[in-house]
């Protein structure tokens, strides 16, 4: 095929590529989920799956569970997230929380859930700063705090994560609207400077973040990591109990999975509608309360309060991190010591050699799915630029579809369809259904700047008889350095955090950081803990180390290229 | 054969709007201008000559440089050289690299270093070639940008609003600077401007679009 | 019959003819070499996992078998990948080449006729394990038939902390006394984690007047009635356990931490030297020490099998057998490693090697053999399912 040609197709197989898997999952799930499973002799349709699944005396705790800690957490984290940019942004203090949640972002899940558990569990790093001076406890309350039934833990372990990944979706959505010149009249008009921005600027934003708050609210309602580790077990949350059903020796569990996988897609499609609805409910409310022309007089307050809340979400997971490097290094460390009796790198020693091996597993993969994603990405954001092959507003609906759909939907349906088909797990599968979530990410983070790019650079370069190939590898990829390493950097993040599609379509044989951290949650040795949560921090972190680092390094001779 | 550049009954339009008309022929060493108000599409029709026009514009008639008809060739392969009001230039590439970007290919290492070299000095900056572009003054990255592009060996040069960004002095001087060059070349120009200083100071003819209505 | 039985000669499996015989060691040998061996393992334990990799370490310079321990979170997992590539097919060259295995899975492969074998007694190392003194041939009551090959003993201990609890307790009655007095000390593994399981099955076996009753299948008819004492039990138990029962470790390693933190006092393990070697690894204070009931506690042996589509049988029995070799079952028992019991009888082997596991310091929180008294059976395997889906619907679905 000549290239001019594959530029064509190249967005068509891009969509196949990150949405075939969902829709051969959810076809691998309906099947089970009503009784049909030829590879174990099983021939639907029933609906025994169903009954058996709402014979479960657990299903109304965990479906509560899932709804109430998806919604709470994005409820809470979008709050945060608006109110802190409403009242701080353009501040010293803002941009210092910005800078301090970028990296953040990506820090594993798994391991920010790792880090929140060491510090807030009764015997962890908090109650340990406080003991005995303040609290008077010599030994640790008897108190439920992770793994609580509510799940209250495992939701502050979602919101921590996700308003930084919101704060920069947010941003990113203010570099696009007139937001500081309308901020700045309502501010004239004698609003407070939070009431203003919520009435003049969120709803505009709002509008462009949609999309990825509808993503935090399907995670959040669907999550396997963070619920294994902070969340409750009496009984679980409806994602973890799929997974425990997909993996139990006894086929028919596997089609009860099956329906519980269904069930929890349709609760994700409902909260998705709920939300959709509360977003006009409280427009209209909005609209009212702006009509009241309220000035805002608890501003200042509600401002503390927001800037209080963001740098405690910067602090869990920062403090979090920490704390896993003290367990990574501690040789006995009893309650209420602060810091471990001695330091040693005996950890290190022991479980060095392991990490290594599935750094290894999780490099390989990354660097392998987001090469790929990359080049897809490119190759549809250059076909656009040369062919006009633009993705409409719906297409871009088609971009959030493999976020928005719950893992715990669509990956054990691919497991099951693959096993049935007598396709081999392992490594190369893991890599698809890792290109799948890495993709949508990758496309989202480069397209902006890559748009962005000045188009008369390229008609000047054309005019200079360059062919458009040299036009993009000579000028637009040296010039877009930084943003492609950063898009880089998202990839690999993204593609290092994946716990289920690993753990279910490697079929246990493909052990990576993340993998083998989580499976570490139920042996509770904080130790080997630590030492994995931080090289799974480090293998996600350094990645955007290098994107800043390296074009400094390569363009630190050329100033037109330092900002941006 | 027609030397020069040839705009045969070319017409302009956004979907259904029609956007202009325009039917002329410049020779080479002349400099056309063309006037006329914003958004009256003096750029698109530089875009189409170029080879660049946005999708959801469309076109009618012939473009034709020294005989040859261009009107579908490939932006790179039509020789049309183009200056916009921003230097534009690499600024992942030195003065040198810029200019060696635009210069043909061929030649030994020696050869083209010095093409470059001369070029530098035909416009007084010798010895910037490892200079970054974003280090020059907004004069010195104009005559960069010129000489990349006259490296380049077009057969005609466009200009899009090329000294809107100068200051007055500097203004005079680079204007000169380049007509002079062109017209050395034997180039047919192509001005777009809404300065009217700037088309008295091309000595040619002006042609003014009038929105359509 | 004779044209049958030539017609099944010549239409029998591929399989079948390529599996290598136990029993013909040096061509075992030969065949293993170059062979990559999946072993599907917890993953839980750091400990163990170190061990595995020795082992990987030790096979491969011994016999050039690649060993590649895959972390499971439950075994279950390994068997549900068997029996799916047998319906999908895949009969020659399964993902799954060993599995350290427990006595339900055992008993549920062995029934779907998915392991591999007789093979373990014909292993050169069978002849130096102790039959006769250990469980070594039933599994859960269910007999073994050489379908998987011992390779550690097992026994329940109960570890606390001398620092909150001085002394032992010799029943499950005494034990529930010493929970209700101090609330909030004691908790379990929640079933159906293996050890969670077994810790209901102790409490059972030891509270009943006479636990033989469980030797034999649960029928629908006296299960009822043999396991009512055992819900009395942890209904009176379970608003004394650690955070009410509203919350379980997750496994049996997962309470050391806890122990360490001053949370618990007492907790449970199935293996005898895990507390020393917790110690050892700065995870216990050196104050915990373990004990066992009056009338003795749940024994058995932890067991490798080889699934019968395996594409590496051979250097899946290599593994196995090394297991069972003393320099292995030495280096398993030193509570520095792992502090597993060994299934050797150390009259079979060589004065030279004994020399090596007397040498061993137990550690100062393992029982000697004869402090561990005397080992109770296994009830049959379908008490732990069962037992395992009533805990869930009391004790696993708090509302």
């Amino acid at each position: 095929m000549k290239p001019r040609r594959l530029l064509h197709v190249l967005p068509a197989v891009t969509l196949l590529v990150m949405l075939g898997p969902v829709i051969a999952g959810l076809y691998g799930t309906v099947l089970p989920a009503f009784g049909h499973l030829p590879a174990a002799g099983l021939i639907g349709p029933t609906i025994t799956p169903f009954t058996d699944l709402f014979d479960w005396a657990g299903l109304p705790r965990a479906v509560m569970l899932s709804l109430g800690v998806g919604m709470g957490a994005t409820v809470i984290a979008l709050t945060i997230v608006a109110l802190l940019t409403a009242g701080w942004s353009g501040t010293r203090a803002f941009r210092f929380l910005e800078r301090l949640l970028s990296p953040l972002l990506s820090v594993p899940h798994a391991a920010a859930a790792f880090g929140l558990a060491f510090l807030v569990t009764p015997s962890g790093w908090i109650a340990r700063g406080l003991s005995p001076a303040i609290t008077g406890w010599d030994r640790p309350p008897d108190l439920l705090i992770v793994q609580d039934p509510w799940g209250i833990t495992m939701m502050v372990g979602l919101i921590v994560k996700e308003v930084p990944f919101l704060l920069l979706i947010t941003l990113a959505a203010l570099g696009q609207a007139d937001t500081q010149r309308s901020a700045a009249v309502a501010q004239a008009l004698g609003y407070g400077r939070l009431t203003g921005w919520l009435k003049t600027v969120f709803p505009r934003v709002y509008a462009q973040i949609r999309l990825p708050v509808y993503v935090v609210l399907a995670y959040s309602m669907s999550v396997v990591d963070v619920a294994v580790i902070l969340g409750p077990n009496t009984p679980p949350s409806l994602s973890v109990y799929i997974v425990r059903l997909m993996l139990d020796p006894d086929i028919a569990m596997r089609l009860q999975g099956a329906a519980a996988a269904l069930l929890q897609l349709g609760l994700v499609i409902a909260a998705l509608i709920a939300w959709r609805l509360g977003e006009h409910v409280v427009g209209a409310f909005g609209r009212r309360w702006i009509a009241t022309g309220a000035r805002g007089k608890i501003d200042p307050i509600v401002e503390v309060s927001a800037l209080v809340a963001g740098s405690a979400a910067a602090f869990a997971v920062l403090a979090g991190i920490i704390v896993l490097g003290v367990w990574s290094f501690a040789g006995f460390w009893s309650f209420p010591d602060f810091l471990p009796d001695q330091f040693m790198l005996r950890n290190w020693m022991r479980f060095g050699p392991g990490t290594l091996a599935a750094l290894g597993e999780t490099a390989l993969i990354a660097i392998f799915v987001t090469i790929a994603a990359l080049a897809l990405t490119i190759g549809c954001l250059e076909a656009e630029y040369r062919h006009g092959l633009r993705l409409t507003q719906r297409g871009m609906f088609l971009l959030y579809l493999p976020l928005l759909v719950p893992q715990t939907a669509f990956l054990p349906g691919l497991q099951t369809l693959m096993l049935n088909i007598g396709l081999d797990v392992g490594r190369l599968p893991v890599m698809f259904t890792h290109l799948v979530f890495v993709l949508p990410y990758v496309f989202l983070s480069l397209a902006d700047p890559f748009r962005a790019w000045d188009a008369r650079m390229g008609t000047i370069a054309a005019a200079l008889r360059a062919s458009p190939d040299r036009v993009l590898w000579r000028v637009r990829m040296p010039m877009l350095l930084r943003p492609v390493l950063t898009a880089m950097a998202v990839g690999l993040s993204v593609s290092v955090g994946q716990y289920l599609a690993t753990l279910l379509i490697g079929g246990g044989r493909v052990a990576t950081l993340t993998t083998e951290a989580v499976a570490l949650a139920s042996g509770g040795d904080r130790r080997a803990i630590g030492v994995y949560g931080l090289m799974q921090t480090g293998a996600a972190l350094i990645p955007f180390t290098l994107a800043l680092i390296v074009p400094a390094i390569v363009w630190r001779n050329r100033k037109g290229l330092r900002h941006g | 054969m027609d030397k020069g550049l040839i705009l045969a009954n070319v017409a302009i339009s956004k979907g259904s709007t029609p956007l202009l008309s325009v039917s002329t022929h410049v020779a080479p060493g002349d400099v056309l201008s063309i006037m006329g108000p914003s958004g009256v599409g003096k750029s698109t029709l530089l875009a189409f000559i170029t080879g660049t026009l946005a999708p959801d514009f469309t076109a009618t008639g012939a473009i034709e440089l020294d005989g040859a008809d261009i009107t579908n060739a490939p932006a790179h392969q039509r020789r049309v050289g183009i200056l916009f009001q921003d230097d534009l230039l690499f600024p992942h590439l030195s003065v040198g690299e810029n200019l060696a970007f635009g210069l043909r290919p061929g030649g030994s290492r020696g050869e083209r270093q010095a093409k470059i070299a001369d070029a530098l000095t035909e416009v007084g900056l010798e010895g910037f070639a490892d200079r970054d572009p974003a280090t020059l003054s907004g004069g010195q990255k104009a005559r960069v940008a010129l000489m990349r592009m006259l490296l380049s060996d077009p057969c005609a040069l466009l200009l899009d609003e090329p000294f809107s960004r100068l200051d007055t002095a500097l203004r005079a001087q680079v204007r000169a600077l380049v007509f002079a060059r062109a017209k050395a070349r034997a180039l047919p120009v192509l001005m777009v401007t809404h300065d009217a200083e700037d088309a008295a100071a091309a000595d040619g003819e002006i042609i003014t679009l009038a929105p359509i209505t | 019959m004779k044209h049958l039985s030539i017609l099944a000669a010549l239409i029998a499996p591929v399989a079948a003819l390529a599996d290598p015989n136990p029993a013909d060691w040096d061509v075992v040998l030969a065949d293993a070499k170059g062979e990559t061996v999946y072993w599907h393992a917890w993953g839980g334990s750091t400990t163990t996992n170190d061990f595995l990799a020795w082992v990987g370490s030790r096979v491969a310079e011994d016999y050039g078998v690649t060993l590649e321990h895959v972390k499971l979170t439950s075994t279950a997992d390994a068997v549900t990948r068997v029996l799916f590539e047998k319906e999908a097919g895949e009969n020659d060259d399964g993902a799954v080449d060993m599995i350290w295995i427990n006595g339900a899975n055992f008993a549920a492969m062995k029934e779907a006729d998915l392991l591999f074998g007789p093979y373990a007694e014909q292993l050169p190392n069978w002849t130096v394990v102790d039959v006769d003194g250990k469980t070594v041939q039933t599994d859960f009551t269910v007999p073994t038939d050489g379908y998987e090959s011992p390779w550690a003993m097992a026994q329940v201990v109960f570890v606390h902390d001398t620092a909150d609890m001085p002394e032992k307790v010799g029943s499950m009655q005494a034990l529930l006394e010493w929970a209700q007095a101090n609330p909030g000390r004691f908790s379990y593994p929640q079933p159906p984690d293996f050890l969670g399981i077994t810790f209901l099955k102790q409490v059972l076996v030891d509270i009943l007047p006479d636990p033989s009753v469980l030797a034999a299948e649960a029928t629908d008819e006296n299960y009822a009635d043999v396991t009512a004492p055992l819900w009395d039990y942890l209904d009176a138990l379970t608003p004394n356990l650690w955070r009410e029962g509203k919350a379980y470790p997750a496994t049996g390693t997962a309470m050391f931490p806890l122990i360490a933190d001053d949370e618990l006092g007492l907790s449970i393990s199935f293996s005898p030297g895990a507390a020393s070697t917790a110690i050892a690894n700065f995870e216990l204070p050196d104050t915990v020490r373990t004990f066992v009931l009056d009338k003795g506690t749940i024994g058995n042996a932890s067991f490798v099998t080889i699934p019968y589509n395996s594409g590496s049988k051979a250097g899946a029995m290599v593994v196995a057998n090394f297991l069972m070799s003393p320099e292995a079952q030495a280096r398993a028992q030193d509570p520095a490693i792992l502090g597993y019991g060994t299934v050797l009888d150390m009259d079979a082997i060589t004065a030279d090697e004994r020399v090596v596991f007397d040498a061993l310091e137990l550690g100062v929180a393992t029982l000697s053999p004869a402090e561990l008294g005397t080992v109770q059976a296994e009830p049959h395997p379908s008490w732990a399912t069962r037992l395992a889906d009533d805990w869930a619907g009391r004790y696993g679905v708090a509302e």
